[in-house]
């Protein structure tokens, strides 16, 4: 096997054994939780009569390794199981709230890569000037405000004062595509955050990368600015920014819960939120594979991007 | 993933919260569209008020509710979407009015035997979605699948009383229901939470689900959306709106931001501060429907301290309820009166408010030998103005001496934990009959006793008037209990919380004085678009 090869095989090999740890951790945390899904169920109607009726039909009176392994039987044909409370399959809520969250997601990495790396490669080309500082002092405060009071303030200001864009994405049911001016604020909300840390990590790597001994080495041969900017230093400070961006992913993939509720969107966030909530155990086992998954591929990803950027950072799997 | 479910299967365990969005842009909401746009365009007419009712298009409502796995059986529901959802699809055999008093619904009449134990309910003539009239047999289904022994419907508890095996279809508009002991109130049965009449033999209802009622499925999408359209032939008239579209929205401003946008036109349950701030704005209607909740603190009186009924007393002049009201429900809700149901049937009007009385209470403590007094106070976020209202009741209190600490429960579990553990702990109620309150929760053998009343000669009290055919007579022992409630019982009420909904300009027709669950309340066949 050639190196990188073996190094991609030892990779996988954690991948899975990341996405099984997980699984066990949220059945354990699931399980310790207080009240399982019939008492949730029972709600201001606790007579006790009823929730083991409601036990009883869920089924929940199985030990919890019987339960556990009966679910991971299912997994291994891709069978995510059954919903303790519609009875649906779990499969179907992982198809259904994926949709509205992927297009999001895309969304937001779409503008990101630009923005981010954009301004952070602006700031450090003026380093220490007003441009650098406008920028170092925006992105602080931006990333300082919480998604949901930002969202608030867009909402306010550009749907229901301005008028210009829609103030949720009620109505549109998951056909979001079809309608661009509902996904602009939920999009601007989710760039603001990363939007900035990117920024700023890609200024202080490129700032860093241009006072490196390679870069000297290139000026005195003569190259033209923009050429070691772009073709020597970009790449090296974009190489922990891939890092970065990799778990931006994840987390946008992962639960952009504040965003879906603020604006009305039946992503994966809503299905996990829901679900936790009821106490459904199997579709937060479900989600809890989906995301490991999404997970690892994200990261094996990212560390082969960083590879190829910066081969000389060896990546330990 | 769009309108039209796939088929589905479903399990006979009950689900949570609401629905969501469609696009479906369905004929004729031209009007009200632009009636409902932000800028606070008030409708094409300046008709003051309600106005005439106005046949025609489409009415979307945003309630906070389930997820992805809500399904439509009328007879899981849970929530106060299902409700609306369940009551717009399906009829029950009578519904309360905004006194909580039973009306007939379904049933035309109903009449009872000299002793109260059998009573011939007489069908009214009604039609299902699919053209067959409602019959004695679909609703003795629809109650056997209730009551069915292997399965949790909320609604269960409510039929006990009913002897299903013995009652019978007397012909196909009269059934004659036999009950296991004398109930007066037994109208309040039919009337009951999920106790909804579905056609005989009906099991799947995520697909085409056929009721009665006054609108039918057009698509569900569970946790998205569902939109119903008007059933023509509905009996009790058909509805004005064209079309009705249920959507979810858990996040209270979503629903706000949503009604202002103009994307929904009626949104449920609203913060009492939002209905501030909106209240005189021109761009919303504020409703609130008075008494919908029973704001309260249950003290365990099986155990000390509160087993001695000074020491409850004493705690009922601790409160001062104006300013828990204020407080905790931003003012949005009436004092309470340690009884439940202010401005229900068979509430004693006549007894005098109770006031915070700080010595009064040190010296019925000092009595009690509780001078000092520790107390730990539950609650939790499970319920809007919980937290707040244990904080304040706390600082109240220390102003008598006795010393209350708070504990945060969780809420997911909060009403099962607080059922039998602790001995004092924040409590609410929603809308029932005054005589479903004392039942489900007051006598020895309730199933949910939150105060652990236990007193034999209340259960007798109960009995009797369940044995009272004369109203008059019945409504005296009605009286007598409550008197006692008042003078020792568990529940220190302290407020009644108004349920806020928000509307666009243009709806009208929404009823103001229905408390939440009763009929009235998010009855959208009455409602019509200007």
């Amino acid at each position: 096997m050639t190196p990188v090869r073996s190094w991609l095989a030892r990779r996988l090999l954690l991948g899975a054994a990341q996405t099984v740890a997980v699984v066990l951790l949220v059945f354990a945390l699931t399980e310790a939780l207080p009240g399982d899904a019939a008492v949730v169920l029972a709600g201001d109607q606790p007579d006790p009569a009823r929730i083991a009726a409601i036990r009883d039909t869920m089924e929940l009176d199985r030990p919890a390794a019987v339960r556990l392994l009966d679910w991971a039987a299912g997994l291994a044909h891709g069978d995510l199981g059954t919903s303790l409370v519609s009875g649906r399959p779990v499969n179907s809520y992982v198809a259904d709230g994926f949709g509205p969250t992927l297009l999001l997601a895309s969304l937001t990495v779409l503008f990101l890569v630009p923005a981010g790396v954009g301004l952070g490669v602006l700031a450090a080309r003026h380093q220490g000037r007003l441009v650098d500082r406008a920028i170092s002092t925006v992105t602080l405060g931006v990333y300082a405000v919480p998604e949901f009071a930002l969202g608030v303030l867009l909402v306010t200001v550009f749907a229901l004062r301005l008028g210009w864009l829609p103030p949720t994405a009620v109505g549109y049911g998951t056909d979001l595509l079809a309608h661009p001016a509902a996904l602009v604020l939920p999009v601007l909300v989710l760039l603001s955050r990363p939007v900035c840390s990117l920024a700023r990590m890609v200024r202080a790597g490129m700032i860093e990368a241009l006072a490196s001994p390679y870069v000297a080495q290139a000026r005195r041969y003569g190259i033209h600015g923009a050429r070691i900017r772009y073709a020597h230093a970009l790449p090296n400070a974009v190489a922990p920014a891939a890092q970065h961006l990799a778990r931006t992913v994840d987390w946008l993939l992962c639960g952009v819960i504040v965003v879906e509720a603020l604006f009305v969107i039946p992503g994966l966030g809503t299905v996990l939120m829901n679900a936790v909530a009821e106490r459904d155990v199997p579709v937060v086992q479900g989600l809890a594979v989906v995301f490991g998954v999404v997970t690892v591929v994200l990261n094996i990803g990212a560390d082969l991007v960083t590879r190829g950027f910066a081969p000389r950072a060896e990546v330990t799997a | 993933m769009h309108d039209e479910p796939a088929p589905r299967r479903h399990l006979p365990s009950p689900h949570r919260r609401g629905f969501l969005a469609t696009a479906s842009g369905l004929a004729g909401l031209g009007a009200l569209t632009l009636a409902g746009c932000g800028g606070g365009t008030s409708g094409r007419d300046d008709a003051k008020g309600d106005g005439k009712p106005r046949r025609g298009g489409r009415l979307r409502a945003a309630f906070a509710g389930g997820g992805a796995s809500e399904t439509l059986d009328p007879h899981l529901g849970n929530l106060f979407a299902d409700v609306a959802r369940a009551k717009a699809l399906f009829d029950k055999l009578a519904d309360y009015g905004a006194d909580l008093s039973a009306r007939p619904r379904l049933a035309r009449s109903w009449e009872p035997n000299a002793g109260l134990d059998r009573w011939q309910v007489t069908l009214r003539d009604a039609a299902f979605h699919n053209g067959k009239p409602v019959t004695a047999r679909d609703v003795l289904h629809s109650y056997r699948r209730i009551a069915d022994p292997k399965r949790a419907f909320r609604a269960k508890a409510s039929l006990e009383p009913i002897d299903l095996t013995a009652s019978r279809a007397v012909d196909r508009r009269t059934v004659e229901f036999v009950l296991k002991r004398p109930t007066a109130e037994f109208p309040n049965i039919l009337a009951a939470f999920g106790a909804y009449i579905v056609p005989d033999g009906a099991e799947d209802f995520d697909r085409k689900p056929v009721g009665s009622g006054p609108f039918r499925l057009v698509s569900f999408a569970p946790g998205r959306s569902t939109v119903l359209r008007r059933n023509d032939a509905y009996w009790d008239g058909a509805p004005y709106l064209d079309e009705l579209e249920f959507i979810v929205a858990n996040e209270e401003s979503a629903r706000v931001n949503a009604l202002l946008g103009g994307q929904v036109e009626y949104a449920h349950e609203l913060n009492p501060t939002t209905a501030r701030a909106h209240e005189r704005g021109g761009r919303m209607e504020i409703v609130r429907l008075p008494g919908s909740t029973m704001q309260a603190f249950a003290m365990k009186t099986d155990r000390p301290p509160f087993d001695d009924k000074r020491v409850r007393e004493a705690f009922f002049l601790i409160a001062d309820r104006k300013e828990l009201i204020d407080g905790a429900l931003s003012g949005a809700g009436q004092l309470g009166n340690d009884l439940f149901g202010k401005g229900y049937e068979y509430y004693p009007a006549g007894l005098p408010q109770r006031e915070q009385d700080l010595d009064r209470a040190r010296k019925l403590l000092k009595q009690a030998g509780a001078d000092g007094l520790r107390v730990t106070l539950d609650t939790s976020s499970v319920a809007a103005g919980f937290t707040e209202a244990a904080a304040i009741f706390r600082d109240q209190a220390a102003k008598a001496g006795v010393k209350i600490t708070v504990r945060n429960g969780s809420k997911d579990s909060y009403w099962s934990d607080i059922l039998d553990s602790g001995t004092l702990c924040s409590y609410r109620s929603g809308a029932m009959p005054i005589e479903s309150h004392i039942s489900q929760r007051l006598l020895t053998d309730s199933t949910t006793n939150a105060t652990k009343w236990h007193h034999r000669d209340f259960d007798a009290l109960y009995q009797q008037a369940q044995s009272t055919k004369d109203d008059k007579a019945r409504a005296a022992v009605y009286e007598r209990m409550q008197r006692r409630l008042y003078a020792e019982g568990g529940f220190l009420v302290w407020g009644f919380a108004d349920w806020i909904i928000g509307t666009a300009p243009a709806v009208g027709g929404v009823d103001r004085e229905a408390p939440a669950n009763t009929l009235g309340w998010a009855r959208f066949d009455k409602v019509w678009l200007r």
